[in-house]
């Protein structure tokens, strides 16, 4: 089984190599396989987000189908299946149908140049001995070599789904939740192409993979390019529709913003694209600004390690979209154009002239500033924090009493 | 195996452009046009020009055509509006384009098939282009990665670029201009 | 001798082949979302139609009018504006790619790109244009 396993791997790594029948077989099999998972963990996430939802509010979440309520992915799946595919008559036809299967495709596609593990193999000089370097060659569906544009590429196009949908519907909820969604995507997606520059400059590359060679070989871009980190962080948050920007959606004002006229499967493929988006931006959070798949040499251990690795790291970034959901209240429409344009414009432009500054006359330090500058500024904070808290002497919150076999305590609430 | 995908998209976006054109609905040309944005940028990839090809989706596709979308809704024109406003000899003055495109086409294929005439700087006879040339030898062949490109746009033709930069610092004025007349 | 390396070597540069995957990845998509909706129109349950179930949703109150009624100005100029800021994200990743040649003159002469354009960005804050509190 080992033996097999390292055979597969290590046929996925290719670049150069002839491009056989069986290479393009290996390469499908392995779109398959991505694709399924890239679909079970979006399930998850809808489970996930409920639990932990629940979790944050003191309440149970779904529970009862399967395990720890695990099988309810699969009743939701079903009971979509089943309901009435409800197409209403003031709606296009064929452009309803359409934009829920285009809101989910770019989703999907974008994961292919995400490289989910990789081997890392030490270099043997002249006399065959190991000479302490490594190669990290990552492992991909497909290698391209202007992968960091065509994730962006793909991302411009998620905005089609959102705007036919809202105009489809022939519904006012609907064409006005598109519209805003529209513009927000569009307004966001320049601070997350600016956001991404500064990255590919201190690289020199496009590839995804020599990315995460450059952050094994020297340190994460997290740490000297936390402006761009922070940006692309909240302009992906921006870019899936989710709280603090679930302004296309928000319930308060427009019921269910673009997709309130959809019923059945369709408003379900909506719903997939969302969390599909969710996973995809985690994954490339991860991956351009926090190593990827690689730990501080834990990745070593072997391809499987690296896998783990990518995921732990995915799963935290995932885990934080639901946090900031619970934590942030919705910006004002105002307030997020304002932010997209007046702000992180700028400061995403300035970035790119400051980290090109530094790097044109050799000036390394300039880049360190900031972060430290950063650490310091919570160090100290922290510290005024924890003095003020024992002169106030602020008492600890008690957690309330469990009601223990009261109706409706056991009870289970989205 | 390029020459048949080569047809393969090419038919997808010619296929894609006449629905565009064709359609009633204006939204769903605007569809269509995105599918034939595709077939192109499939067919840049074919040419290894890998650059070119993700500009072609990002730009075109992914930034030109929600404006375009944006205007159609903006706008929203029923159809019994357009059929009323429309001009009664659209037909003909179509068929006039196509046979001007037709024309100016012919013109473009034939001069490329003319006696280029001697060569200005050394003198020498150049010979004329064959009208369906089996390789078309333009320079020297660059592979279209990004980083070529750079080289190109950033050493070659630096003046060009830094006159786009005032070019778009227009059209922003412009835009801006435009519609604030309308917005006070 | 593997049987695998019987298989037929197709003509294509590796880099094109990248792209091979890719459209695999997109057909599979496009099914997966085809083959949902076709499911869900077969299995669904068909229930009769009435005139109040056709209706578009506005909180159970008739709708009145048509939803298709033309928007504000400022969508259109937010579309536009993204339009030309996307072509200079275009023009930076060449440049990004190919800084280490040339540092100090790719970074002077990007400097000067980057310096035009953040004149039309004041223009437009300076303006409002993309300031939605103030009507």
């Amino acid at each position: 089984m080992g033996d097999l396993l390292t055979t597969l791997g290590s046929g996925l790594p290719l670049v150069g190599a002839e491009v056989t029948f069986w290479w393009v077989m290996g390469r499908i099999g392995l779109v398959l396989l991505l694709v399924h998972v890239l679909l079970i963990v979006g399930a998850l996430m809808v489970w996930a987000e409920r639990r932990v939802s629940a979790w944050m509010q003191d309440r149970l979440g779904p529970n009862r189908v399967g395990p720890e309520g695990l099988l309810q992915p699969l009743a939701d799946l079903g009971k979509f299946m089943f309901k009435e595919d409800v197409v209403p008559k003031h709606t296009s036809k064929w452009m309803y149908m359409l934009a829920p299967a285009i809101s989910l495709v770019p989703a999907m596609v974008t994961f292919a140049v995400i490289p989910f593990t990789g081997s890392y193999e030490p270099i043997y000089g002249a006399d065959g001995q190991p000479t302490g370097e490594y190669i990290t060659q990552s492992w991909q569906i497909a290698d391209l070599n202007i992968g960091v544009l065509y994730i962006l590429a793909i991302a411009s196009l998620g905005v089609y789904g959102v705007t036919l949908g809202g105009w489809a519907s022939n519904s006012k909820y609907s064409l006005l939740g598109g519209v805003r969604a529209s513009a927000q995507m569009i307004s966001y997606e320049l601070s997350l192409g600016l956001a991404v520059v500064p990255v590919v400059l201190m690289v020199s590359s496009l590839r995804l993979g020599d990315i995460i060679a450059y952050q094994a070989d020297t340190v994460w871009l997290l740490f000297t390019q936390p402006v761009a980190f922070f940006i692309f962080l909240v302009a992906s948050y921006a870019e899936t529709n989710r709280l603090p920007f679930d302004m296309p959606e928000s319930e308060t004002e427009l019921v269910a913003g673009y997709h309130t006229e959809y019923s059945s499967m369709k408003f379900a493929l909506f719903f997939l694209a969302e969390y599909t988006h969710m996973i995809v931006g985690a994954a490339l959070v991860v991956t351009l600004f926090c190593g990827g798949w690689t730990f501080f040499g834990l990745e070593q251990l072997g391809w499987i390690m690296g896998v783990l690795i990518f995921a732990a790291k995915t799963t935290f970034f995932l885990f934080a979209f639901i946090w900031v959901r619970w934590t942030l209240p919705r910006f004002r429409y105002d307030q997020l154009m304002a932010l997209g344009w007046a702000w992180f414009l700028p400061i995403a432009l300035l970035n790119i002239v400051l980290t090109g500054g530094a790097l044109a006359f050799d000036q390394d330090w300039v880049l360190y500033i900031l972060p430290v500058a950063l650490i310091a500024a919570a160090v100290i904070a922290a510290w005024f924090k924890y003095r003020r808290d024992l002169d106030n002497d602020v008492p600890k919150l008690e957690r309330a009493p469990q009601l223990v076999g009261v109706a409706g305590s056991g009870g289970e609430e989205r | 195996m390029t020459t048949a995908l080569f047809y393969v998209f090419g038919a997808t976006a010619l296929a894609a452009a006449l629905l565009a054109v064709t359609r009633k609905n204006a939204v769903a040309s605007a569809i269509w046009l995105i599918v034939m944005f595709f077939g192109l940028a499939a067919n840049y990839v074919l040419m290894e020009a890998w650059f070119v090809a993700v500009v072609q989706v990002l730009v075109y596709a992914g930034a030109i055509m929600v404006l375009f979308l944006f205007v159609i809704m903006l706008l929203d024109l029923r159809t019994e509006v357009l059929e009323s406003t429309a001009a009664p000899r659209l037909p003909a003055v179509g068929v006039i384009a196509a046979l001007l495109f037709l024309v100016g086409g012919g013109i473009a294929v034939h001069s490329a098939s003319l006696d280029p005439g001697p060569d200005p700087q050394t003198g020498e006879a150049r010979q004329a282009a064959a009208l369906f040339p089996d390789e078309v030898a333009t320079g020297p062949e660059i592979e279209g990665t990004a980083e070529n490109i750079g080289g190109e746009i950033f050493g070659k033709w630096i003046l060009a670029f830094e006159v786009t930069s005032v070019l778009l610092l227009g059209a922003i004025l412009g835009a801006v201009i435009l519609t604030k007349r309308r917005l006070t | 001798m593997n049987v695998l390396d019987l298989a037929p070597v197709l003509p294509l540069a590796s880099e094109m082949a990248e792209f091979i995957p890719v459209l695999v990845m997109l057909i599979f998509g496009l099914a997966f979302a085809a083959l949902n909706l076709v499911a869900s129109f077969l299995l669904g349950q068909k229930a009769p139609t009435n005139p109040v179930k056709d209706m578009a949703y506005e909180c159970g109150m008739p709708p009145i009018s048509d939803a298709h009624q033309r928007f504000s100005v400022k969508f259109y100029l937010v579309a536009i504006l993204f339009v030309l800021f996307d072509i200079e994200v275009v023009f930076l990743y060449p440049w990004a790619v190919k800084f280490e040649a040339d540092k100090a003159f790719l970074f002077v002469e990007m400097l000067i790109f980057i310096g035009i354009l953040f004149l039309g960005w004041w223009y437009v804050i300076r303006k409002g244009a993309v300031n939605w509190a103030q009507e």
